[in-house]
Order: structure tokens, then sequence, then C-alpha cells
């Protein structure tokens, strides 16, 4: 086993607001080894990003709240570093590609310059000859040609301005790259472009990634690791193999799966998970996802599930924990239910 | 931030020296900053307009040495000449103890401009500070930064700059001050309301998220983008100082006379309104015409440094 780069360890969010408290996080366990992509992938509201800003420190002040838990950077528990030391990492171990590029630019200032920033702010000694020459360098890389470089965001297209941001998110060669969503505001063939170039960019820098998406078929392409998220708990993580081929899933993953739309069948309706998610004002005892769960027994909603973890795969569920009456029929529903 | 951080990036950057090399190949069509807002300033007229007219005055007021003499035309009294109307000898006409109104004009341009600009650097600098730090640190800083400034803003303005001037004791440095401050609450509420605004981008997040210092964020992220307003009110503040000057020469606390300065000449023309308007009118077009210039040229400014709206 390769070395851990990232691990969170049993992480619990909390957003406190005026009317509610609510849990985003309930207890993440993660890991990111050197040079591996993992894929974050979830509905909505299942702490994806709060997941990502943990990492960063950027909850908001005072609102997002870190109950419990830790996050270990190469040994380092973020959550003892201070803000200054914090800083010094942002952008330069650990970066973050936001989701939507058309703001994450400021429109006041020359892509070059913004570029340039970032490196600045890393590497204070360095000739700004040298700056240049960098930033040149990271923009001819993300396959802009760099005399575009003292143009404005507002120059570019949507595409263009997302890989304005890959470079700046790569300028000082992060450890950690955090992508939320970076695709989803493109359209379908810039996409393709953007992940392939990301893809080569990270195996160039050995960097490994956090991917959060709600795209199964862009997890499947670049990602080494998927973890399924579901009300701020990781439910299922595994290789990719284990997730997109194994038969032995969550029933959310199942569900989560069986909602994308086949395009060899002829269907006229696509099949979603029933009802919503749990409100995550009120954390109920049991599983998360027992009241929309097809496999539901007694068990689910009074104890909370272990996790069962077999060889690289961890499930969170108790259709397979330790034979018990009633579950091996459980198990063989499952797998029929995969398999249709 | 070991060695074995250091490292990666230094080779980073040491292989980028030959793209350097190869950059230089390229010679891109770089313009600086300055050029390109002069570029653009220059497609507008009514700034171009503003510019040349603030720069006439600027170049009128300060080179009067050159072709009239202060204390002959501007200070000394010749009563045998009151009331003249414009005539060759005096262009403008002279005023109640006979001294020439052109003269008193150009020499009181200097403390008028002087003393408003001047003014707003002080309450632009403070307000700026102020308005952008409570409104980005929020919470507690915001309510006690603004609630000191509330207090500030329940005092009248003019008020306030009587009572710093008599406590301080007159001087043009510190009537600067002391109008300085009192605009500042004004202008840390625009800078405020307007850096809110901004802070909820996604780019200022962003910009956190590469390790950006909250300075840098501040005055590099933020103020730029909250141009618009700020300078609008920067322009009606010169105006607003100019007038302020005046009210506080009339009690004795701004420029005493015999000095010239276009307010107190202003306040001086009223009670002669009736028999002699002219007395007015010249200082009044001189307030006019800087005031103007310098709200055209600001609102010029604002476009041209505003990238978006290139071309």
């Amino acid at each position: 086993m390769t070395e851990k780069l990232l691990e969170i360890r049993d992480l619990h969010v909390m957003y406190r607001t005026d009317d509610d408290n609510i849990f985003a996080l309930n207890g993440v366990n993660l890991s990111v080894e050197k040079g591996k992509t993992i894929g974050l992938v979830g509905e909505t509201g299942a702490g994806k990003t709060t997941t990502a800003l943990s990492i960063m420190r950027l909850l908001p002040d005072k609102v997002g709240i870190i109950r419990q838990g830790e996050i270990f950077l190469e040994g380092r528990n973020l959550r003892d570093l201070s803000e200054a030391d914090m800083r010094l990492l942002r952008g330069n171990n650990v970066s973050m590609i936001f989701q939507d590029p058309m703001t994450s630019l400021n429109p006041t200032h020359t892509v070059g310059e913004q570029i340039g920033e970032v490196v600045k702010l890393h590497y204070p000694e360095l000739r700004s000859d040298a700056v240049e020459a960098k930033v040149d360098e990271m923009m001819e890389m993300v396959g802009i040609p760099a005399e575009r470089k003292t143009e404005y965001p507002h120059q570019f297209s949507g595409g263009m301005k997302q890989r304005i941001v890959i470079a700046i998110a790569l300028a000082c060669n992060p450890k950690l790259l955090l992508a939320d969503e970076p695709t989803t505001a493109l359209d379908v063939t810039i996409q393709a472009q953007v992940l392939k170039m990301m893809n080569e960019l990270k195996e160039k820098f050995n960097t490994s990634m956090i991917l959060i998406t709600h795209d199964l078929g862009v997890v499947a392409q670049i990602c080494d690791w998927v973890g399924i998220m579901y009300a701020g708990e990781v439910i299922e993580h595994g290789t990719v193999e284990d997730i997109f081929e194994g038969e032995r899933h969550h029933p959310y993953t199942i569900g989560l799966f069986g909602s994308i739309p086949d395009m060899t069948k002829k269907t006229e309706r696509l099949n979603p998970i029933e009802g919503l998610m749990p409100d995550p004002s009120s954390v109920p005892p049991g599983c998360r996802f027992s009241e929309r769960c097809p496999h539901r027994m007694d068990i689910c909603s009074t104890d909370s599930p272990e996790v069962i973890i077999r060889g690289t795969h961890q499930i969170k569920c108790h259709l397979f924990s330790e034979p018990r009456e009633g579950v091996c029929l459980a198990e063989e529903k499952l797998v029929k239910g995969a398999a249709s | 931030m070991t060695n074995g951080n250091a490292a990666p990036g230094a080779n980073g950057f040491a292989g980028s020296t030959q793209i350097l090399a190869s950059a230089r190949i390229h010679q891109y069509k770089k313009k600086s900053q300055v050029k390109t807002i002069w570029l653009r300033l220059k497609k507008n007229r009514l700034a171009m307009f503003g510019l040349v007219v603030f720069m006439i005055m600027m170049g009128v007021v300060l080179s009067a040495d050159l072709y009239m003499s202060y204390e002959d035309q501007a200070i000394s009294q010749n009563l045998s000449q009151r009331f003249r109307p414009p005539s060759e000898e005096h262009l403008l006409g002279t005023d109640q103890f006979g001294r020439d109104l052109l003269a008193r004009v150009v020499y009181g341009g200097r403390i008028s401009l002087f003393v408003g600009l001047a003014t707003i650097c002080v309450s632009l600098t403070a307000g700026s500070v102020i308005g952008a730090s409570a409104a980005y640190y929020g919470g507690k800083t915001d309510n006690i930064l603004m609630r000191i400034m509330d207090v500030f803003l329940a005092v009248p303005n003019m008020l306030m700059a009587i009572t710093l001037v008599a406590a301080l004791g007159t001087s043009i440095f510190n009537l600067i001050l002391a109008m300085g401050i009192s605009q500042t609450p004004r202008m840390s509420r625009i800078v405020r309301s307007s850096v809110l605004s901004i802070i909820g981008q996604d780019y200022i997040e962003a910009a956190r998220a590469c390790g950006t210092s909250d300075a840098r964020i501040i005055f590099r992220h933020i103020l730029p983008n909250a141009m618009g307003p700020i300078l609008v009110q920067v322009t009606q503040t010169v105006a607003r100082s100019v007038i302020t000057i005046a009210s506080l020469s009339f009690i004795g606390l701004g420029i005493s006379e015999p000095t010239p300065e276009w307010g107190s000449m202003l306040s001086e023309a009223k009670g002669q309104l009736r028999y002699h308007p002219f007395l007015a009118v010249a200082p009044g077009v001189a307030i006019v015409m800087s005031v103007m210039s310098l709200t055209l040229l600001g609102d010029g400014l604002r476009d041209a440094m505003d990238p978006r709206l290139k071309n």
C-alpha cells in the first residue's frame, strides 16, 4: 500500500444557523494516497463540498464548526495549525478548484496577474521575470497561448477560464488538489477536454486529487478510488473496480447507478431513488438511508451500521454485517436487484 | 514548510528558466496598465473634457507667480478701485477692497484645490481601511467600527470640524485633518456597503483558497471591484469640502483674511449680491468648474479602469 497523503478520521461538521443546527458531516473517514485520485460522489447536500472546505479550513466563520475528528496532511493535523501556517499551506500544498469558473476569477485583474499572484505569495523571493516565466509555463501547460496572459477573464470562454483556474491551482505544484465539480458549469465537449488535461497534469506533477462530482462517468474515467457519500457519511468506499464492477454494494449505490439512463435500452422513465435525504438538522438513530432503502430491516432504524471491510472495499450497511438470520436472503435479493 | 516541501517547488522553477528564454522570443504586445487606461480614457470625450479643464485650472493656479503678483494684486487693498466692473486692467473687476478678482480667484484655487484634494486623501484612506475591514471581518469588528462611525456621524459634520480645529489650533494642516476626519464616517459607510456586495463573490473565496492574506484580498481583490460608488463619493466630497472651508473661514477657524480662498470669497460676496453680482460669479464658477471637471474625470476613470467595459 502506498503512502497516505491525507487522512480524515471521524470528521463531524456542523453548521450553526439561527434556526437550526445542521449536521453536515457525521463521521467521515477518508484517505487519499500520493498521486491517486479519489472521487466523491453523492447527491446534493451529502457533504461533499463541506468535506473539501474542512480540509482547506475555509468553512464559513463562526457558522461552520468542526465538532470532532482529525484531518492529517502528511502526518500533520490541520486542525492544530495556526491560521498563518494554514495560509502558507493553501495554494501551495493544497489548492482548490471551484465549481463555477465564470465567477472564480477576479474581473479586474489580468489572468497573468492572477496566476502570478499565487506564485509570488508562496515564493516571495522569486524575481519577477521568473514569476512571469512560471506564468507562461502554466498557461502553455493548460493549452492557452502565453501571449494571452495580459487579457482579462471576460475575454475568455468558460472552458478557457476553467483552464486558467486550474493553472492557478497547479501553479505551486500542490500535493493535493481539491476539485469541486470542476466540469459542472462546462458543456460536455469542453468537459472532456478539461478532464483529460487535469488527468495529464495530475500525472505529470504526481498530485493527489479529490474530485467532487455528480457524474459517475467522470469518476470511471479518471478516479482510482471512489467514495459514495450520503447524508454526511461515506457509505461505500473502494477502488473504481470495487464500486463499478463488484456485486456487493450499498443499496444507495445501486440506486445511484440505477438512476443513470441506459442508452441501450428503451425506457420511458428514469429510475430515481424514492424519497428525499433525511433532514440534516435532526440526526435519526440507525442508518441514515433506512427510510429510502428497499432492503430495510428492523435493525436499520435502531442501530447505526458498522463499516464492513473486505479487501479495499468498505460498505456501511447492515446487509453485509456478520451472518445473521435473514441476512443471506437479503444479500441474494440485492445481487438480483443489481443484475436486473 | 520543511526542506522536503521546498525541493519540488525549486525544481519546478529551475525548469522554468529555460522557458524564460523561449518566452523572450514570443514578444508580447504587453501594454502597461497605465497606458491601457489612458487609451480607454482618451475615447471618452466627456472625461477628456474634464481632464483638460482640470489640467488647465491646475496649470493656471500653479504657474500664477509667473504672471501676477500675490502681494500687489491679491492682497494689498486699493480703496479707490473698489467694485470696478471687468475691464482691461482688471479682467474680472475688483472686490470691495479694490483687489483684483482674477488674482484672488487664481491664488484662492491654490488653497481650495489643495485642501479639497488633501481632505479626500485623508478621508478616503481612513474610510477605506475602516469600511473595508468592517465589511470583511464582519461580526464584532463590524459592529464596533461602525458604531464608532455612527457616533461620529451623529455629530454634525460642521460641528465636528469646528471642534477639531478649535482643539488642534488653526493651520492648514489641522484644517485638512479636521475635515478629513469629519468626512470619514460617510466614506467608510459607502466603502463598507460596496465591499459587502463584492465579498460574497466566488473569486474572493478562490483567493482565500490560494492562501492570499486578508490585507491583500481587501486591497487587491475587493477594493478595485468596489471602486464605482466610492469614486462618485470622492468627487462629491471635493465639492463639499470647498464649501466647508468657507464656512469654517466665516467663523474664523478656516483660512483667515486676507488670504484668498474660493469659499470665503463666495460668502463675502453674498452681502454685495444685489449691486455687484459679478463678485460671486467668479469664485462660484471656479468651484463649479473644478467640481464638474473632477466628476467627469472620475466617471471616465471609473469606466476606463473597469476591464469589463473594454472597447
